[in-house]
């Protein structure tokens, strides 16, 4: 799962094989587009409001402060960009600095020897990294070294409801999941789905299971499927987590339709903010375009947000987050001596400036930038980004999202067999026995 | 490639042969070429970034006992089955009453044209949208029965698939058939009229028979054309719900690209090659030789 709130499925994913041919064929006689012209260094990232124009804005100061060595920015929408990235990473045609989700897509490339080792860089420049978040930095590593450098901001998956509708139906803001399971019903007899969810995008059910996973057994459970521990996935709290959200499922938990429903489209989102369903599991970047395409329905005051609630009996802190601790550039190794001075510069004076922090606070994000609780209070959103802030700095564990911890292997198979166990087409047994084949490839 | 048929006019054009030579390059640089590389690959491991390595006959065995090719092919021959079905008779039935020439035809004509001129992608995304079952069509209009859950249920996503299909190429059948239609000489049917023939059976009995090579014609591109549905599918549904519309082709895509299993991935490519070329094999079979049994007046 990744930060975006922009379109999962694109139009450009269908080139691939176009550029795959161009690709070949271009680097016969030239070194394709990772190599752009002499003096410049190329990036590429993720297109999209609002992200992309704060990218846009870092790029274009640091190319103004440093007319010699100049970075060319590409833009490509979400999902394109990741097949691109890989096929292109493959043809040694990547570009300087590589824009990624850290975890196991990251991992692939530094076992292929495709990314630089940043890890003396780091040591070198010591209040870099000192600057930054601790926890971010581990996504971006693989063992002990750095492949990769933090950078933009945190986003913790969170809760939202609509107030609204629960003052409308009389019922308060569930701490727990027996109490969610009691508002089930409630929601259904007044007419207004209980959560929204963008099922046909898959990676939005995998935030539930996240959570649950969490809540019912502690992080210990995914974390020993991520270490490659045999038969991970019949652990018996995985297995009762898994049952509880096809409980969810069965009680009509989510909204009639869900799986025709898609995130890239917003229309979970909007969902919540038109009252046609109360509560939703989302991550932190929706705030932003809730709050742009809702109306005044944030900026009255009836959106409500909070932590995952606690499970009886179940071990995980409820502190516990899980989301996206930061997003990541990491440089390729195939680049020019030249190119990797540029990009290490740009790493160095170009990011997390006060200008971008600036504008990912006015976006209602929360930069990785220590220190930066201080100038939260001064925004529109104050609120919010406290929230967002103290869920992702007080949380006892951070867990990244499971699509992009694992490999692109895992990632797949498991986003298959979560779409199956929402459709209830596979029991929590079989959704375990399919994922332990799959573990550690 | 069909294969080159000797004519009468033969020797005059054989000292012509090399003006088949630029599509031949194209065709063995775009298409060959990479095909031999498909099945190296599909004797390799390789995620798509890393080394690759040679398996030997691992992904072979790893695919053809996956319950997931059965499956996968089951879908494919059943959208290849169902959207024969539905597209060749709708098909036919307009591409007769078009090639007509009355001025109000060719006006219909160039609407029915319209889905032709749009691209399978934007044809889904809108799709998608139009079927959304909270702010879709359903919801707009008021009307409750267009607010199912289109894409969530595998009937249902399966249905709607054939039906987007069949949208999107009935017009270029129909174009096929009213040019087969415009060739039947008038005088055919001048004389079925003398002997007393209907409509109907000026239909039956003249218009489909003549019609049998573009009959052909279009299935075949329909067939063969229904095994490489990709990008349609892959928009509209990614192969969901619980892999109901996961069709070989797409099946090859998600393995490759999303799951970096290049070499399974391959192994389904070379097997989606194969199974074209049977198909088409098998239709030119059906189809006689050629013009040797052609019904045209004079051939």
């Amino acid at each position: 799962m990744d930060s975006q709130h922009t379109s999962r499925r694109s139009i450009l994913a269908l080139a691939v094989a176009t550029p795959l041919t161009v690709g070949a064929l271009a680097s016969c006689g030239s070194s394709g587009p990772g190599a752009a012209k002499a003096g410049e260094a190329t990036i590429w990232y993720l297109s999209g409001a609002p992200q992309e124009t704060i990218r846009q804005n870092a790029v274009d100061a640091f190319n103004k402060a440093n007319p010699d060595g100049k970075l060319a920015v590409t833009l490509f929408q979400n999902d394109a960009y990741k097949t691109k990235i890989k096929t292109a990473i493959g043809a040694n045609q990547a570009p300087t600095i590589i824009w990624t989700w850290g975890g196991g897509g990251l991992k692939s490339y530094a076992d292929a020897g495709q990314v630089e080792d940043l890890t003396s860089w780091f040591a070198e420049n010591a209040d870099l990294k000192s600057k930054l978040f601790e926890t971010a930095f581990a996504a971006g590593s693989v063992g002990d070294k750095i492949y990769a450098m933090p950078c933009e901001t945190v986003s913790p998956i969170v809760l939202f409801t609509n107030k609204a509708v629960f003052k409308q139906v009389g019922v308060s803001e569930p701490t727990t999941w027996e109490e969610i399971m009691e508002l089930v019903p409630k929601f259904n007899a007044a007419g207004i789905a209980p959560f929204s969810l963008g099922g046909q995008s898959r990676w939005t059910n995998m935030m539930w299971l996240e959570f649950m996973f969490d809540r019912v057994g502690g992080p210990e459970v995914f974390e020993a499927v991520f270490n490659g521990e045999a038969d991970a996935w019949s652990n018996p709290a995985s297995l009762q987590a898994l049952k509880m959200i096809q409980d969810l499922v069965k009680a009509n938990g989510f909204i009639n339709g869900f799986q025709s429903i898609t995130a890239d489209s917003n229309a979970d989102q909007a969902l919540l903010y038109t009252g046609k369903a109360a509560m939703m599991l989302h991550g932190a970047w929706t705030y932003g375009s809730m709050k742009s395409d809702g109306g005044d329905f944030v900026s009255k005051g009836d959106l409500g947000y909070m932590n995952f609630p606690s499970v009886a009996g179940g071990k995980g802190d409820p502190t516990n987050s899980v989301g996206n601790p930061s997003s990541y550039l990491a440089i390729s190794s195939k680049a020019t001596d030249e190119q990797k001075t540029i990009a290490k510069k740009y790493f160095k004076d170009g990011l997390l400036t006060d200008a971008e922090n600036e504008a990912w606070i006015a976006s209602g994000s929360v930069p990785i930038v220590n220190g930066i609780d201080s100038k939260l209070g001064a925004s529109d959103d104050a609120e919010w980004l406290k929230f967002v802030y103290d869920t992702a700095a007080n949380a006892g564990n951070f867990a990244q999202s499971w699509d992009q911890a694992l490999s692109p292997t895992a990632a797949e198979e498991l986003l298959n067999n979560i779409e199956q166990l929402f459709g209830l087409a596979i029991t929590p047994e079989q959704f375990a026995t399919n994922m332990n084949a799959v573990i550690g490839k | 490639m069909g294969a080159v048929t000797p004519s009468a006019t033969g020797r005059k054009t054989g000292s012509l042969s090399w003006l088949v030579l630029p599509a031949l390059v194209m065709f063995v640089g775009f298409g060959i070429i990479p095909l031999i590389g498909v099945v190296v690959l599909s004797f390799t491991n390789w995620d798509g970034i890393g080394a690759i390595t040679a398996a030997g006959f691992a992904n072979w065995g790893s695919v053809l006992t996956d319950p997931g090719l059965p499956h996968a092919l089951g879908v494919t021959f059943l959208v290849m089955f169902l959207s024969w079905a539905v597209q060749t008779p709708l098909s036919i039935l307009l591409g007769v009453f078009i090639s007509g020439h009355q001025k109000y035809r060719a006006v219909l004509a160039v609407l029915y044209f319209l889905p032709l001129l749009l691209s399978s992608a934007a044809i889904a995304i809108a799709y998608k949208a139009l079927l959304d079952p909270n702010f879709g069509l359903g919801a707009g209009l008021g009307l409750p029965f267009l607010s199912q859950n289109w894409l969530g249920r595998p009937a249902l996503a399966m249905g709607v698939v054939i039906f987007i299909v069949s949208w999107q190429f009935i017009p270029f059948h129909s174009l096929i058939y009213q040019g087969g239609v415009r060739q039947i000489p008038r005088s055919m049917y001048e004389a079925a009229e003398i002997d007393g023939a209907g409509r109907v059976r000026q239909f039956f009995s003249m218009t489909l028979p003549q019609l049998k090579n573009t009959i052909i014609t279009s299935s075949t591109l329909m067939i063969v054309g229904s095994l490489t549905f990709f990008d349609l599918i892959f928009v509209l549904t990614g192969g969901g719900p619980s892999d109901a519309t996961r069709v070989l082709a797409l099946d090859m895509y998600l393995r490759g690209f999303r799951g970096s299993l290049m070499g399974p991935a391959s192994v389904i490519a070379t097997i989606l090659v194969l199974i074209g070329l049977a198909l088409a094999l098998l239709l030119q079979r059906l189809g006689g030789r050629g013009g040797a049994s052609s019904q045209l007046e004079g051939a």
